[in-house]
């Protein structure tokens, strides 16, 4: 159906460009709220893990400018997206550094400061968890003893009495059977550690609360919709009385998706009438918005001499940390899904959540694939060399192909996996062996696969309003939002494609929950697909409206009307031409002088009818709980500096199957901006914490991201275009994928360099180059 | 305490007051309404927050305010005013950004370089630009349009 497409698959100026380079789009913190803002600081834990005896906030109350104080006793309900784990204040415990337990609003920002100052805290100290191997101990210390009384949905499984907030466990075919029909096995241990997303605009939530009991939020998030739905559920406001609008956000990754912090600003119901502002400090961002899970994995793995996958084990042990809210879906679609980009006729997977008194984990661009893929990824290089095959060559006898069973037994979607790996191998020049001049320098080459599939309930839903206006220009309202991805302009070129209506008379508006329509969340890959359906049937309403009209008063057969450059045309009046600006607000004269029609609107909206996320618990079948897969490949070439550890990436290739590029250039740039994201996490980025579970390096001096000077000479993003039956125009989502094969690539390369298998993230300089010295030291080949 | 000093915004004279301690970014950003001067890290290590003062680009969030007294400002704010649009342009053509917060800086950052080096090699461009963090991008296209502008600037001088 997209053959002929004007608009979609062809590359255009993105339509928030102009907005973002002339400085007119406002961001959170750019919105005047007038000389009655008042502003919001946050008491944090000193402790990783402690009763709280008694909080006194008197001082604090009477200090001059203070208007509210809130504390655990004004908050006693707990929240939470899939286990409802989380305190907006905590009542009678802490559970990790940097915890919120009181906050002060006051006139200024300086005195709220002071004011937290104030405030004392009697605590009993816990012994703190600070490993999920600990954690997971018989006789650990709790973290939530409550855990069984908590609020789950139907398939999380959280195990009261224990740390683990949730198990995902698969049981296909037979794997013993599997191991002993492998002529080689592997297995070993993975670890990826706690990262951040680091996004350059912190969090930042400014709430109103007025006494007709509304509620009203202006918020840097990825879910203005599920933000209202927990917030009417934890406060008692009915839906329509909370109003969450979200301007423009600075980088999102996943860390502004479900809630964090905006829960703390709804204490403004203290000072009805004040807008209160709460932005996180860059150190408040690290430590108290959500953080990506640690990953401690197993993988042990069976394969024939030819080459065939026989069975894989692969045991997942997540570090949640303090609450498991969200990262329990983490947890969950990792488990159906780490097998990786492979067939593999027999698999075992336990995928498990376990509390530690480390910052609370959540979505982060990925959400858990990057963590697994390098085990998975690693495992796939070493057991190649190990049988003397081409690394390449495993990957392409293993990979998934379209109608193959996946581990839970569902088949699996048109898949281009192997032109992604034949694409990114030609790119990177696989098997050309490249020599420096200098004779420090290893040039050497590093692969991965990768795949991923959109973690949602199955009934996630996304809507769109499309109204015209008098000139024929339209405005799409959607709550679908642009955090940088491109969203709004896929939309715009959606609904030009088919209204014929070009890009520059389309406006795509921001989130508000009076005005836009639903949308669960902008996570998770979905929004090109599932708000692209949503967006294409909205077009299609409005086009059946227009034709119903025109029909009507010009007495036309419908189905011989079509859309042409903003014109209704008639394919057996080749004269016919009514643009739209001549009635989509007025209506169309009839001969008597009256009337037809009026103004024109679309809506349309979408779930995918086929998904079900109930299945046996101890095996993981029965269900369908993902709406399709999005595979690739990525591959790099390094320069190892043997004398000093250092690693250069020097040129990388990606490729990936988004079954329909609707901005051929945009989809490159999220391949790029992936890739360098991943490149941190491979090479350095790690949150340091000291043995009472302090994190250490809470800025971007001691926690290091890509500049401008880490961009590899060359990069050459790959476009594979295998069509989504059920996709807008044939697409899939793809830009968290981006980020996935980076880690094992890498490590991967520094293993064909000088042979040292890191199996500990990052991969940073001092591992590769003090390994090799130590005396047990056993080069791979 | 509060003192009022006075300096040049984006051609306008300012008079505004501000106390010891105040951050110039907060002055800018609370006091007299610009607003593509970020706040990203507030500790010089981001350059969400960067302004032209007197020609050179600073970190306005480790800037004390009184230290601007009688200074030339300049904000992305001012550009289409100042006639530097031609750097927004080539940004907005090479789809440079993606979520935009660290537009502002980079594109002061940008305007800094070519002012003071019309004919920056690679490795001069990436210098200039390396004390602007972007989460999004992976740099590429940025340093892509920079590189386009400085060109266009040398086909205009030959
Ligand atoms: S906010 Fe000034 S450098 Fe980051
Ligand atoms: S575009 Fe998002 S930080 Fe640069």
């Amino acid at each position: 159906m997209s053959k002929n497409t004007k608009v979609v698959g062809h590359d255009a100026v993105r339509i928030d460009m102009e907005e973002k380079i002339t400085g007119a789009a406002l961001y959170t913190d750019d919105l005047p709220f007038g000389p009655n803002l008042l502003h919001m600081s946050v008491l944090a834990s000193p402790h990783a893990h402690a009763e709280i005896l008694n909080i006194d906030t008197s001082e604090a109350e009477k200090f001059p400018g203070v208007m509210a104080v809130a504390t655990g006793k004004d908050y006693p309900q707990k929240f939470g997206l899939y286990l409802q784990d989380k305190s907006i204040l905590p009542v009678d415990r802490v559970r990790y550094v940097g915890e919120q337990v009181a906050v002060v609003i006051a006139r200024t920002k300086e005195i709220a400061d002071e004011g937290c100052k104030l405030i004392k805290v009697d605590y009993k100290i816990l012994e703190p968890i600070l490993d999920v191997r600990d954690a997971l101990k018989e006789d650990a210390v709790l973290i939530h003893p409550d855990l069984g009384d908590y609020q789950v949905i139907p398939w999380i499984n959280p195990q009261p009495g224990t740390n683990i907030s949730h198990i995902r466990k698969i049981r296909k075919g037979d794997v013993e059977k599997g191991f002993e029909e492998a002529d080689f096995i592997l297995e070993d241990e993975y670890h990826v550690p706690h990262v951040v997303h680091a996004c350059i605009e912190t969090h930042i939530s400014v709430a109103r609360y007025d006494y007709t009991k509304r509620l009203t939020m202006w918020n840097s998030t990825q879910s203005p919709h599920t933000q209202r739905h927990i917030m009417a559920n934890a406060l008692g406001i009915p839906h329509k009385d909370i109003r969450i609008i979200a301007p423009y956000v600075g980088g999102g990754f996943g860390g502004k998706a479900g809630i964090s912090m905006e829960a703390l600003t709804v204490a403004c119901q203290k000072v009805p009438g004040y807008p209160v502002k709460l932005r996180w400090s860059r150190k408040e961002e690290f430590l108290n918005s959500s953080q990506r899970q640690e990953l401690r994995a197993t993988v042990k793995m069976g394969v024939t001499k030819e080459g065939k996958i026989t069975a894989l084990r692969h045991i997942m042990h997540w570090d949640v940390g303090a609450s498991a809210e969200y990262g329990n879906n983490v947890v969950n679609a990792t488990g159906f899904s780490a097998t990786g980009p492979y067939y593999i006729p027999n698999v075992s997977i336990d995928s498990v959540g376990v509390y530690t008194n480390h910052p609370p984990c959540a979505a982060y661009r990925g959400f858990g694939y990057s963590e697994f893929h390098f085990g998975i990824e690693s495992h796939m290089d070493r057991i190649a060399k190990a049988i003397g095959i081409d690394p390449v060559e495993f990957r392409r006898i293993n990979a998934i192909k379209t109608d193959d069973e996946v581990a839970y037994k569902c088949h699996m979607n048109p898949s281009g996996m192997l032109e992604c790996i034949d694409k990114v191998a030609q790119a990177i020049e696989w098997g050309k062996e490249e020599v420096s001049d200098d004779p420090d320098i290893v040039i050497a080459k590093g692969f991965a696969s990768a795949w991923k599939a959109p973690a949602m309930p199955p009934n996630a839903g996304s809507s769109v309003f499309i109204k015209f206006s008098e000139d024929g220009s339209i405005n799409v309202l959607v709550s679908g939002m642009e955090i940088g991805q491109g969203l709004h302009t896929a939309v715009a070129k959606f609904a030009s494609e088919i209204l014929t209506v070009p890009l520059n008379k389309i406006r795509v508006e921001l989130p508000d929950t009076d005005r836009n329509p639903y949308e669960w969340q902008t996570v998770a890959s979905h929004e090109t697909w599932e708000l692209g359906n949503a967006t294409i049937r909205a077009a299609r309403d409005a086009r059946a409206k227009i034709f119903d009209v025109v029909s009507r008063a010009f007495h036309l057969e419908k189905e011989s009307l079509y859309l042409e450059d903003g014109k209704v045309k008639d394919d057996l009046d080749p004269d016919f031409a009514l643009p739209f600006e001549d009635f989509v607000i007025t209506g169309i004269q009839t001969e008597f002088n009256t009337w037809v029609g009026g103004p024109i609107m679309g809506i349309g909206s979408f779930i995918p009818e086929f998904t079900n996320a109930m299945v046996d618990p101890d095996t993981g079948m029965g269900g369908h709980p993902n709406v399709h897969y999005t595979v690739g490949a990525g591959a790099v070439k390094i320069e190892l500096n043997k004398k000093t550890g250092v690693v250069r990436v020097v040129k990388m290739a990606e490729g990936f199957d988004c079954g329909k590029a609707i901005n051929p250039d945009l989809v490159k740039d999220q391949i790029v901006g992936g890739f360098i994201q991943g490149l941190g996490t491979a090479l350095y980025e790690v949150c340091i914490f000291d043995d009472k579970g302090k994190m250490l390096n809470t800025n971007f001096t001691d926690y290091k991201i890509p500049t401008i000077l880490e961009m590899p000479d060359e990069m050459i993003p790959i476009i594979v275009e295998v069509p989504q039956p059920d996709g807008p125009f044939g697409a899939r989502g793809m830009s968290e994928h981006t980020m996935i094969p980076v880690m094992p690539a890498v490590a991967n390369a520094i293993a064909n360099a000088i042979g040292l298998r890191i199996k500990d993230i990052p991969l940073t300089a001092e591992k590769v180059a003090l390994r090799p010295l130590q005396k047990d030291f056993v080069a791979e080949k | 305490m509060v003192r009022e000093i006075e300096f040049t915004l984006n051609g306008y004279h300012q008079k505004v007051s501000v106390k010891p301690g105040e951050k110039l970014l907060d002055v800018l950003r609370d006091k007299l309404g610009i607003t593509s001067a970020k706040y990203g890290c507030g500790k010089g290590e981001c350059g969400a927050c960067t302004v032209n003062l007197d020609g050179k680009t600073v970190r306005s969030c480790l800037m004390y305010a009184v230290e601007a007294d009688g200074s030339v400002i300049e904000t992305l704010e001012g550009f289409q005013r100042l006639g530097k649009k031609e750097i927004q342009e080539i940004y907005q053509k090479h789809n440079a950004f993606q979520c935009g917060f660290c537009a502002p800086g980079f594109i002061l950052s940008t305007d800094e370089l070519l002012s003071q080096n019309p004919d920056p090699d690679e490795e001069e461009i990436k210098e200039a630009l390396a004390g602007n963090l972007c989460r999004c991008t992976g740099y590429k296209n940025i340093f892509s349009a920079v590189k386009e502008m400085v060109e266009i600037r040398k086909g205009r001088e030959s």
